[in-house]
């Protein structure tokens, strides 16, 4: 009994998980809380979600709020492609059909901005009787508060999960061949290129080669050399010296030491290169440990590591891409969605996420809690690498209305560069046709 | 009452030594309405509402603002329309000839007489009724790099690995084998309906003037079966040029944009960019080649047909 209580297993810290959960139900409350959960009972709200392990981690304890505070919750979760869709077109009719939104940072926040579809949230926040006393600005990292908040510093949703970028490596293949973790980008190409073995169907690095979907590599890429794609002026830097050197190094790395067909590959199917064995470095988002410590789906569970982003040649940064939620302008529930909203970035809704691997929550309390890392199922050594880049964190993607043209058409010239194009000649044409476009939105 | 009103009004234009077919009695016109106000909600007023989006600049979220025929100048000018041009064209070409000549050959052989004859038809016409999404799911499987298994196969023979849908040359190529795959049955269909309307006369009289099999295929079955293929060319012309499903799930117009046809363009543009205005401008221009190409081939499939009546 004692060392299961000093050790926790999954089973007896969701088992407390519930038995705290039930005592809150049944009013048992921390005296410092003196938010109002039943003052909205009776209401019902829409709430329209991206599909995805965060997602589905909400849903499966939705009838929790619904019973801490006697809202009805209606709850749709679609593709992300499709959500995106479907809230820019019921947003910009002025009608929509939900009163909370999820939302991608990293694609649609200037989006929703320069739309004016987001409620203010700020007098919320301050409001006693709406927010717990632990939700403060503080306690989220930067680049969600970045996120979160308007080009005035207006608060218009809350960050819910990051997504930073990291290396996952083969400790098997990085044995078999004497290497060890690269610490800089240049040791991270020699490495791609030493586990290469073309006859054995053994490659050193596999990312995003597909268009759109690959200009987060590049960016990553990018921000090791000291720059980002749009300057602190707004103008665009792509054909900079730092820009053609980042994606001579993605060029680098996709040409000489990734599988046949990477220009075709979107995230799944470097996902299925890396999970065959073959592969010795993936770089992506954090959130596959999952799939990746599955036996179902892996053959190389127990073998990799999750490793930083390498230094660069001017910077360390892990690229970061995130999620929000937030109220909708036009609801007429937005006390209540509110409070949803911070259901869904508590501090018990945040540990649930992490302990499963389907998300990082933005909050350090939730990051730092020892308890809360003890129940987590992923490897500590991913748990390190999320905590590692969170203190070296960077936007990946500019923030910006027409993210979507910019990443298809410089993901056009880098699927070219893997083709074997010029990578000064691919980014100036990109920029010229990428120009106008950002002119346009913005104008 | 009706039909004795329309009985006069036959009657007095039968009399008068002149047809009015545009003219219906006044009290035929409450059933005449809600056919066109359909028409007019499901096809006139779209085509209407997207000549109008066509003219304005209007990016959703934000103002619509009058723009004349700027989206369709900006057509001229933008290389990725003509690219996506280029691909449409060639990957209808390449969707037509190969299913017509595969599904001509399919048929010939299934019209002679052999065992299990009717089984085999049945098993070969299955890919026409899977959905197009699900058989793309399943050859984006196959045509994996690493994991598919076509290079397998290919290793067999000792052919190295292919990159198929994954590299910019050669997918195009293989996104038709997935079309050929799917759309050679309907041309068997329509080429062995043809086949079986052929009269046997005249391959009796070849055979006594000596002919041989492609002689006989050349000059008796092709010139009567030409109807029939003209059939076969304008529906897979038609859904060929307008094929978005399977490219989609298959490739998204990639890699780069070697894959992109003007419906990908069309619609990446008005839904992944919300250009809508000039998304609409697109695909009011697609609109006038769909027409003009189906006002082509009715006109071909015209002269086939009196070729046809020539001949007999």
């Amino acid at each position: 009994m004692s060392s299961s209580f000093i050790r926790p297993t999954r089973r007896n810290f969701l088992a407390g998980s519930a038995a705290i959960g039930a005592a809150g139900l049944l009013g048992i409350k921390p005296a410092s809380a003196a938010v109002d959960w039943k003052r909205f009972a009776g209401t019902t709200l829409e709430v329209n979600l991206v599909k995805s392990p965060r997602s589905e981690t909400i849903l499966k304890y939705l009838s929790e709020f619904e019973a801490l505070t006697g809202i009805k919750v209606n709850a749709e979760a679609t593709p992300e492609q499709q959500q995106r869709q479907k809230t820019t077109i019921e947003l910009s009719s002025g009608k929509p059909s939900f009163d909370v939104v999820h939302l991608s940072y990293h694609v649609q926040k200037r989006q929703f901005e320069k739309g004016g579809w987001l409620a203010d949230i700020s007098g919320f926040v301050k409001d006693p009787s709406l927010t717990d006393p632990s939700l403060v600005e503080s306690d989220f990292a930067e680049a969600g508060m970045q996120f979160a908040k308007d080009s005035q510093g207006v608060l218009r949703s809350l960050p819910f999960s990051v997504d930073y970028w990291i290396v996952y490596w083969n400790k098997e293949l990085f044995e078999k061949k004497g290497l060890s973790y690269p610490s800089t980008f240049d040791e991270m190409a020699s490495a791609a290129e030493a586990l290469t073995d073309k006859s054995s169907n053994t490659y050193g690095f596999v990312a995003r080669g597909l268009k759109n979907a690959n200009v987060p590599v590049w960016t990553t890429l990018l921000l090791g050399y000291g720059s980002t794609p749009l300057g602190p002026d707004g103008k665009l830097r792509t054909t900079s010296d730092e820009a053609v050197e980042a994606a001579k190094m993605y060029q680098r790395l996709m040409t000489k030491s990734a599988p046949v067909g990477v220009s075709g590959f979107n995230w799944a199917e470097a996902q299925s290169a890396f999970l065959q064995g073959k592969v010795g470095m993936w770089l992506d988002g954090v959130g596959f440990a999952p799939p990746i410590e599955n036996p179902e789906k892996s053959r190389v569970v127990g073998k990799v590591g999750y490793g930083i982003m390498p230094k660069g040649p001017k910077a360390q940064a892990a690229a970061t891409t995130g999620d929000g939620i937030g109220v909708t302008a036009a609801s007429k529930n937005k006390e209540a969605a509110y409070l949803f909203c911070q259901w869904v970035i508590s501090h018990d809704m945040g540990a649930r996420l992490l302990q499963a691997g389907a998300g990082v929550p933005f909050r350090n309390s939730i990051l730092e809690d020892a308890k809360v890392r003890e129940g987590v199922t992923m490897p500590s050594t991913w748990v390190d690498a999320v905590a590692g880049s969170a203190k070296v964190s960077q936007l990946a993607l500019p923030v910006i209305i027409p993210v979507t043209e910019f990443r298809d058409i410089y993901g056009v010239g880098l699927t070219n560069m893997i083709g074997g194009a010029d990578p000064a000649a691919e980014l100036k044409s990109a920029t010229a046709q990428f120009e106008p476009v950002l002119a346009r939105s913005e104008g | 009452m009706a039909s004795v009103s329309m009985d006069t009004a036959r009657s007095n234009s039968i009399a008068n030594g002149r047809s009015k077919p545009g003219r219906l009695a006044p009290n035929y016109w409450p059933f005449v309405v809600p056919a066109l106000l359909v028409i007019a909600a499901v096809i006139v007023f779209p085509w209407v509402f997207t000549l109008w989006m066509s003219v304005n600049s209007w990016t959703l979220g934000q103002p619509v603002v009058f723009a004349g025929l700027d989206n369709y100048t900006r057509l001229l000018v933008d290389m990725r329309f003509w690219e996506s041009l280029w691909h449409t064209a060639l990957y209808t070409l390449l969707a037509v000839v190969a299913p017509l000549i595969l599904g001509t050959l399919a048929a010939l052989i299934f019209d002679a007489q052999f065992p299990f004859r009717g089984l085999l038809r049945g098993v070969f016409v299955m890919p026409m009724m899977a959905t197009p999404v699900a058989i793309a799911l399943v050859w984006t499987m196959m045509f994996h790099p690493q994991l598919g298994v076509l290079n397998y196969l290919l290793s067999l023979v000792g052919i190295g690995p292919q990159e198929w849908i994954y590299n910019q040359n050669s997918v195009i190529p293989s996104l038709v084998l997935v079309e050929t795959w799917q759309w050679t049955p309907l041309i068997m269909l329509i080429v062995l309906g043809g086949l079986a309307a052929v009269p046997r006369e005249p391959y009796e009289s070849a055979e006594i003037d000596g002919a041989n099999a492609w002689q006989k295929f050349r000059y008796l079955t092709l010139p009567m079966i030409a109807p029939f293929l003209m059939i076969g060319v304008m529906i897979r012309s038609i859904d060929a040029v307008k094929s978005f499903d399977i490219i989609y799930a298959m490739t998204q117009g990639g890699p780069g944009t070697a894959s992109e046809t003007i419906n990908i363009y069309l619609y990446n543009t008005a839904f992944s960019y919300y250009d809508i205005g000039y998304g609409s401008a697109m695909a009011v221009v697609f609109f006038i080649m769909i027409v003009a190409l189906s006002f082509v081939l009715m006109m071909i499939r015209q002269r086939a047909n009196w070729s046809d009546t020539e001949t007999r």
